[in-house]
């Protein structure tokens, strides 16, 4: 700690000055993302409002029609098929996808042998993409060629795994591939979690008498609550997101069955020159998720910041 | 000796400099990636060559061509677009009316195209007069394709009316074999409704139904009873159809499996390329009820707007696609026929010999329409909202006459 007379008021300056740098470095750090984020996530969703309410067909065309564009994207009989498979599959998509998560890792949490092992077979099917995940289970559904063929070699010759190419089922095939691909997803996160969980809290309520179970319903589960968070964000926005995979998995089903908001946008927008319906349908998409998820973000965050930990 | 090595080095310098400050580069964006298709491309590159341009191919895999107009898209709106692009029907006509596409009019007169080319296909490769784009080739959708085999041994003949087709498809189906091979994808279903109504009602309805979107003849019961065929057929179906693609049907058939494909003349390149000769292992005869008519669809390259240094180029292009050499080429390997009517017939198999004649026949009575399910009847948006409505109908079921109030539901809306 020397202080030379020559240097005081140099010395004096460097700390302010690199005080201030470590003030607005972060800031400098962070800028150009939240630049990038603002124009090309918040700027364009903007823009693709606007282009909602005019009359755009093959390129855009700035004139105004109002809400024309929703009525005539509600006048489509495809679009009520897609809200409805979309409400399904979102919803079966992430409660299986969280109660599968959790169990495995539970289990996996029990200090068992070759628990590595176990935890990367589980994690693989998240490293594939959805186009190949859809190819693969589209040949597995596939009953002539898939599941049902096979067990009905194996003996069972009243077999019958049809879901794929069934009207009403096909929408369960696109939850079966897509849990299949994100459970171990949730299961590595809910284990990070579990984890993180302080051991004296659970010896002490193992003292006290409680079993097992109770102790995992009544204390470590609730404990998660910021995995459950991050894991519905992530799985809602995979759900929404889903267009690989059901164009992989059923080309949109038998007819349009299996069609999501996401299929129709694409469809519209890039397919059949109606830019303002696709627009149209991706603010309602926007609006549906946001619905969703703004109440229970505000709602966890304000448990956080209140009680929480 | 010196002068005349001087002389000739001169001469080779001059030369291959003015061939390469005239080697100019056409860019052309297309999705013919297999490898018959490509190969008969190649043809059409080395007569670039020829002429003194090169060729900078741009393929986007993907058969029916959305992944290329995705592209193409992008690009337009990037204000990049390629000198030349692989389109279809409507999409041409878009492209003119938003003033995106060149004119070829110079070489049209020149060459003559107006003679050659059947009227019907100039109405989209003209727009207000110009000439907008080169067609390669004419292809026509209400074929049936069938495996000779089982219709000898089953003692069948081609039908000749909707009932016969489906006594044939009875004795396919008793014989343990499919009666039709099909993939369930939206363009095949509509591709066999393009079949179901001509068949019901005959050219005439088809145009004012599906080109001019009468809402009389579109919710009429002639429409009905197209829809009747469309329900019928889908009887004969084997029960993994859904999603399956248009050429493992074609294999089906192929194969001994399948009895019959409806299917537009690029099935016949896959009966081809497994060394299948017509007449011999397959059969190919029109749709019931849909004799003398001729439902079309035209793969052509439209030339886009550019600096006036690339117009040449373009201009060369159009050319070499209009050659009859390469038109005979190249439609030999496709299955479909030239889009020239001047191309002798003499080359073709018996199937291309049966469309070449079908062509002056159809254009004769006025019976030759663009094709509803490729395209060529009316634009994309409309397109595809009806589309919806025969799939639906096709893999879900219901009444004939409710899927017809919903056709002409769907045109309104998406009007």
């Amino acid at each position: 700690m020397e202080t030379t007379d020559s240097g005081a008021s140099a010395t004096q300056e460097a700390p302010r000055f690199s005080r201030r740098l470590q003030q607005w470095l972060p800031k400098l750090v962070l800028s150009p993302t939240l630049l990038i984020t603002l124009v090309f996530v918040y700027g364009f969703i903007l823009w693709t409002s606007y282009l909602s309410f005019t009359k755009s067909r093959g390129y855009p065309v700035h004139e105004l029609v109002g809400f024309l564009q929703y009525a005539r994207v509600w006048a489509q009989p495809r679009w009520s098929v897609a809200i409805h498979n979309l409400a399904i599959f979102g919803v079966l998509y992430v409660a299986i996808c969280l109660f599968l998560g959790l169990l495995l890792a539970i289990l996996l949490d029990q200090r068992i042998r070759q628990e590595g092992t176990l935890r990367a077979i589980f994690l693989y099917p998240m490293a594939l993409s959805f186009i190949v995940t859809g190819t693969a289970w589209k040949w597995m559904l596939n009953p002539g060629l898939g599941i049902e063929k096979l067990v009905r070699e194996w003996g069972w010759t009243g077999f019958k795994f049809d879901w794929i190419v069934n009207e009403d089922m096909a929408i369960y095939t696109v939850v079966i591939a897509a849990v299949w691909q994100a459970s171990g997803f949730v299961m590595a996160m809910f284990l990070a979690g579990l984890r993180g969980i302080d051991q004296d809290i659970i010896k002490a309520a193992s003292i006290d008498g409680a079993t097992l179970p109770r102790i995992y319903w009544r204390i470590i589960i609730p404990q998660l609550r910021p995995v459950f968070l991050s894991s519905v964000v992530i799985l809602a926005h995979l759900a929404i997101k889903s267009y690989d995979l059901v164009v992989a998995l059923t080309g949109g089903g038998p007819g349009y069955a299996t069609d999501l908001p996401s299929l129709f946008m694409y469809a519209h927008t890039f397919t059949r020159n109606q830019l303002g319906m696709g627009a149209a349908s991706a603010v309602m998409m926007l609006l549906t998720v946001a619905a969703i998820m703004v109440p229970y973000l505000y709602s966890e965050v304000r448990h956080a910041r209140a009680g929480g930990h | 000796m010196r002068a005349k090595v001087l002389a000739v080095w001169a001469a080779g310098c001059l030369g291959a400099g003015s061939a390469m400050a005239a080697e100019q580069v056409v860019e052309v964006v297309h999705w013919w990636t297999s490898g018959g298709e490509a190969a008969a491309l190649n043809v059409l590159k080395q007569d670039m060559q020829k002429r003194g341009y090169g060729w900078k191919d741009s393929p986007v895999a993907g058969g029916g061509g959305d992944q290329a107009r995705t592209v193409l898209r992008a690009r337009v709106a990037a204000g990049n677009p390629p000198e030349a692009m692989q389109m279809l029907g409507y999409i041409i006509t878009d492209y003119a009316e938003e003033g995106l596409l060149g004119d070829l009019t110079p070489v049209a007169v020149k060459e003559g195209w107006a003679l050659v080319v059947p009227a019907p296909l100039q109405k989209f490769d003209q727009y207000k007069g110009h000439w907008v784009a080169a067609p390669v080739n004419i292809h026509r959708t209400n074929w049936i394709w069938a495996n000779k085999k089982i219709f000898d041994q089953l003692k069948i003949a081609p039908p000749k009316t909707f009932d016969e087709l489906l006594a044939a498809a009875d004795k396919i189906k008793k014989a343990g074999y499919i009666p039709l091979a099909h993939g369930g994808q939206p363009w095949q279903d509509a591709t066999i409704f393009d079949s179901a109504v001509m068949s019901a009602g005959g050219p005439e309805f088809y145009r004012k139904a599906l080109i001019e979107l009468d809402p009389n003849a579109l919710g009429s019961k002639t429409m009905e009873k197209a829809f009747e065929q469309m329900q019928k057929l889908h009887g004969l179906l084997d029960p993994n159809y859904p999603n399956r693609d248009w050429n493992l049907a074609t294999a089906m058939v192929i194969n001994g499996k399948a009895g019959m494909q409806i299917m537009g003349d690029w099935a016949k390149g896959e009966f081809l390329k497994a060394g299948k000769k017509p007449g011999v292992d397959f059969l190919c005869f029109q749709y019931p009820g849909t004799e003398g008519t001729f439902s079309f669809n035209s793969d052509a390259f439209a030339m886009f707007k550019v600096a006036k240094s690339q117009e040449a180029g373009q201009l060369a292009l159009a050319s070499a696609i209009m050659d009859k050499g390469f038109q005979e080429q190249f439609n030999l390997v496709k299955g479909s026929i030239p889009a020239r009517m001047d191309v002798s017939d003499a080359k073709f198999d018996a199937c291309g010999k049966k469309s070449m004649a079908d062509l002056r026949i159809a254009l004769k009575n006025n019976a030759m329409v663009g094709s509803f399910a490729h395209g060529h009847a009316v634009p994309e948006s409309l397109k595809g909202a009806m589309i919806d409505v025969v799939t639906n109908f096709f893999n879900k079921g219901g009444s004939p006459a409710e899927a017809t109030k919903q056709l002409v539901a769907a045109v309104q809306n998406a009007k």
